[in-house]
């Protein structure tokens, strides 16, 4: 089990880098935000990306994509990491792509898998309805009619919800709230009657939306994978997108240290550089061990789930932990070792901290990962 | 099968058809003898001739000349065959080995190394002195030149195992008016003889692993120099790299198990030691230990556990493709350090009145055992370099901070 880059993925991580500090460095998240710009990203570049093959990673090569891994995808989501690249990378190419290469009927893959790889549909998984992430609370209900389902509810933090093309909406069909049996998921068209888009402002300044839904009609050709019995489906979707942001994090964690260790060598305090300071070196070393833990365990576990491990889930628990506790921890140090300048707007550092936060909270946050480290561990 | 793999597999069926036929009967698992010490040396010598106590130093000075992955088909072998491998010096021949094979001369490497290799001498570390600590540059230990020897006055202490050893290797000033790093030396000798006293020093756990040693005129054959005369510190710090990363490794690794071939059912489930032992003291709600606060602590030890030993794994595989940093050592010693101090944490925690045992009755050899161990892993951190030290390094040699 190698912890060391293919050379395919070294060389898809250059081209990564390359391109996102060109074409989408922090300043492009800034501008976008400073015009509220309808869509939070260029739909332009979006193409762009897809057309190097970033949305059809994993999509099998017969719906047009390259039938790559999470490893592969995971290594770019690292490099849009470290520019804040706001991109539905994780809406579209992971969570999307994912629900219909798992659990789509043939149709329902040759409907939309070849457009998502073109860059041209867009996909957003509406899942979570309670503020803390808590995979199986779905309340939003989906009545059977005589001829298909009912749904009625609403949803919160819907990733890249206000520009979707599609939703993929956890409904559930019996059960109560809280019980993982009883769910469907249904690919729902925003455009249909009784579906409600409002967007919302997040502190990170990504693209998120509210959704409500009033009887909106969906036929049994819009259920995806087995009705009653989605939490399957769901689970390999919430594993995907865990390990997908925990790459994210990753490369988060790293700029945001790089930059705060050459702050440290750079900047003059009492005639010194700052960087002198044993309070602040032995700190910056701290982070160091756990930047680079970090780094092991989101390698791992993106390894991990592309080979189908067993109990990945802990893997995959314990990367999405690490990350989200490593990035309050740097951001945190980093902000504080910037001094006043890391309190300002203009400076970098408080962007990279609202993402971090957005991010840890995204599939549970620390405290949620080692509780289900625990139980993966049998305790 | 490539050439390689069939070399190893070759070499594999002869370790297997080996250990049995030159392991004393005594000495075999089921066996209800108590093994002699003769069985036992001879179990030693049957490793030793092959050089197998000291596999990849090369054959000419007493080792196994063995590729590391021979190396590793020999330990799968020894464990598989259940017996427990034959122990000599850890200094000899994680420390002082190395260095010599590195920087010693012709001469030194054939009166030492197989003795190593043999277990024919035990070694012991003089670095650390009284006055001097972590400062270990500071060290005051004076060797002067007289004829054909060295005449060694000073002292040394937390020596490890002093009081077993034979020999010293020594950190000695040789040139007291040069800067501090430029008048040491390395020096070798008898610790046998008039001159050198050695005692033991009781700790915290009631143990006494370490000692402080006494040098009054004692004695050292100049040809026990080794590297140049003044250029002791660059030799002392490959060595200190050679016990960091020993002592890192001894953590226990954290990887995740991969699918053997025939299926996931051959991968065992994960395990927590600390959960379970904590199961048994405070028991279960349901399935989850019943105290959430230590519940998260262990999934957080556990956790961190896990990553420590994957990153571990990366730093050997990048160091194989020429990516790896020599000062990461520094890095894994403070965390496998750090770590084992809250491990002794957590389970102190866990036994609540039933860790407070010191000895005698009411209390299992058990619990003894890990109490004395929490206390005793409070010199990880000091030991082999304190954690300051440690992040010192890092901030310098690998984060390039300045001064």
């Amino acid at each position: 089990m190698s912890l060391v880059l293919t050379e395919e993925q070294t060389l898809l991580k250059e081209t990564a880098a390359e391109f996102v500090q060109e074409k989408s460095p922090v300043t492009h998240l800034r501008e976008l935000r400073d015009k509220s710009d309808a869509t939070g990203f260029s739909r332009a570049l979006w193409k762009e990306m897809s057309e190097l093959g970033w949305a059809g990673i994993l999509i099998p090569e017969e719906y047009g994509g390259s039938g790559l891994g999470l490893s592969e995808i995971g290594v770019i989501l690292e490099e849009c990491g470290r520019t804040l690249a706001p991109y539905p990378l994780l809406s579209t190419a992971v969570l999307g792509a994912s629900a219909l290469a798992l659990g789509g009927s043939d149709a329902q893959k040759q409907a939309l898998l070849p457009g998502v790889a073109q860059g041209e549909t867009l996909l957003a998984l509406a899942h979570q309805e309670k503020p803390r992430f808590a995979p199986y609370d779905i309340a939003l209900n989906a009545k059977a009619t005589s001829d298909g389902f009912e749904l009625t509810g609403e949803k919160r933090f819907v990733l890249d919800g206000h520009v979707a093309d599609r939703l993929i909406v956890v409904a559930r069909t019996s059960g109560s709230v809280g019980e993982r049996e009883g769910l469907t998921l249904f690919l729902v068209d925003p455009s249909a009657s009784g579906v409600g888009v409002s967007r919302t402002n997040m502190v990170d300044s990504r693209n998120a939306a509210n959704v409500r839904f009033e009887n909106v009609v969906v036929t049994a050709d819009d259920v995806l994978g087995d009705a009653d019995r989605g939490a399957d489906l769901l689970d390999a979707l919430i594993e995907r997108g865990t390990a997908a942001v925990s790459a994210e994090l990753l490369g988060l964690i790293q700029e945001v240290f790089d930059r705060t260790v050459t702050y440290l060598k750079t900047r003059d305090q009492f005639g010194v550089k700052i960087g002198t300071f044993q309070a602040l070196k032995h700190r910056a070393a701290n982070m160091f061990s756990e930047v680079e833990l970090s780094k092991s365990i989101t390698i791992d576990a993106l390894r991990a789930v592309d080979e189908e491990r067993p109990f990945r889930e802990r893997v995959v628990s314990a990367a999405k932990a690490r990350t989200s506790d490593t990035a309050e921890l740097v951001t945190r140090e980093g902000l504080q070792m910037h001094g006043g300048i890391g309190m300002t707007d203009e400076e970098e550092i408080g962007l990279f901290m609202k993402r971090a936060k957005a991010a840890e909270v995204t599939f549970g946050d620390g405290g949620f990962h080692r509780d289900a480290f625990a139980k993966a561990t049998g305790f | 099968m490539s050439t390689e793999d069939a070399a190893l597999a070759t070499f594999r069926e002869q370790i297997r058809s080996w250990l049995p036929e030159v392991c004393p009967p005594s000495l075999k698992p089921g066996s209800d003898t108590t093994p002699s010490a003769e069985d036992r040396q001879a179990w030693l010598e049957a490793f030793a001739e092959r050089g197998y106590t000291t596999p990849t130093w090369p054959k000419e000075y007493g080792g196994g000349g063995l590729s590391k992955q021979e190396v590793a088909v020999l330990n799968e072998e020894v464990t598989r065959f259940g017996v427990m491998p034959p122990g000599v010096s850890f200094f000899g021949t994680v420390m002082l080995g190395p260095v010599l094979l590195e920087f010693g001369n012709e001469e030194q490497k054939q009166k030492h190394l197989r003795d190593i290799t043999f277990g024919r001498v035990q070694w012991c570390q003089g670095y650390s002195e009284p006055g001097a600590g972590s400062d270990l540059a500071g060290l005051q230990t004076r060797a002067v030149r007289d004829g054909e020897q060295f005449i060694v006055n000073g002292s040394k202490i937390w020596t490890s195992m002093a009081d077993q050893a034979d020999w010293i290797f020594c950190l000695v000033r040789t040139d007291p008016d040069a800067a501090k790093h430029d008048g040491i030396s390395f020096l070798l000798f008898d610790l046998h003889q008039p001159g050198v006293t050695i005692s033991p020093i009781q700790l915290i756990s009631g143990q006494s692993d370490f000692c402080q040693v006494f040098f009054e005129d004692a004695k050292a054959e100049a040809s026990n120099l080794v590297g140049p005369l003044n250029g002791g510190w660059t030799i002392a710090k490959r060595l200190l790299q050679h016990e960091r990363q020993t002592l890192s490794g001894g953590m226990p690794g954290g990887e995740s198990p991969t699918p053997k071939k025939g299926g996931a059912s051959e991968v065992p489930a994960p395990t927590s030691p600390l959960a379970e032992d904590a199961r048994a003291y405070l028991g279960t709600e349901g399935d989850r230990l019943a105290d959430p606060a230590l519940r998260d602590r262990i999934a957080q030890y556990e956790l961190d556990k896990l990553c420590f030993g994957l990153t571990l794994k990366r730093n050997g595989q990048e160091a194989k493709a020429g990516q790896g940093t020599s000062a990461a050592s520094s890095m894994f010693k403070l965390y496998a350090s750090e770590m084992n101090k809250r491990r002794g944490e957590i389970q102190m925690s866990t036994r609540g009145a039933a860790a407070l045992g010191w000895e005698g009755e009411g209390f299992s050899s058990n619990e003894i055992m890990e109490t004395r161990g929490w206390l005793r892993s409070k010199g990880n951190s000091i030991e082999g370099g304190t954690s300051e030290v440690q992040l010192n390094v890092i901030a310098k040699r690998v984060l390039g901070l300045p001064d």
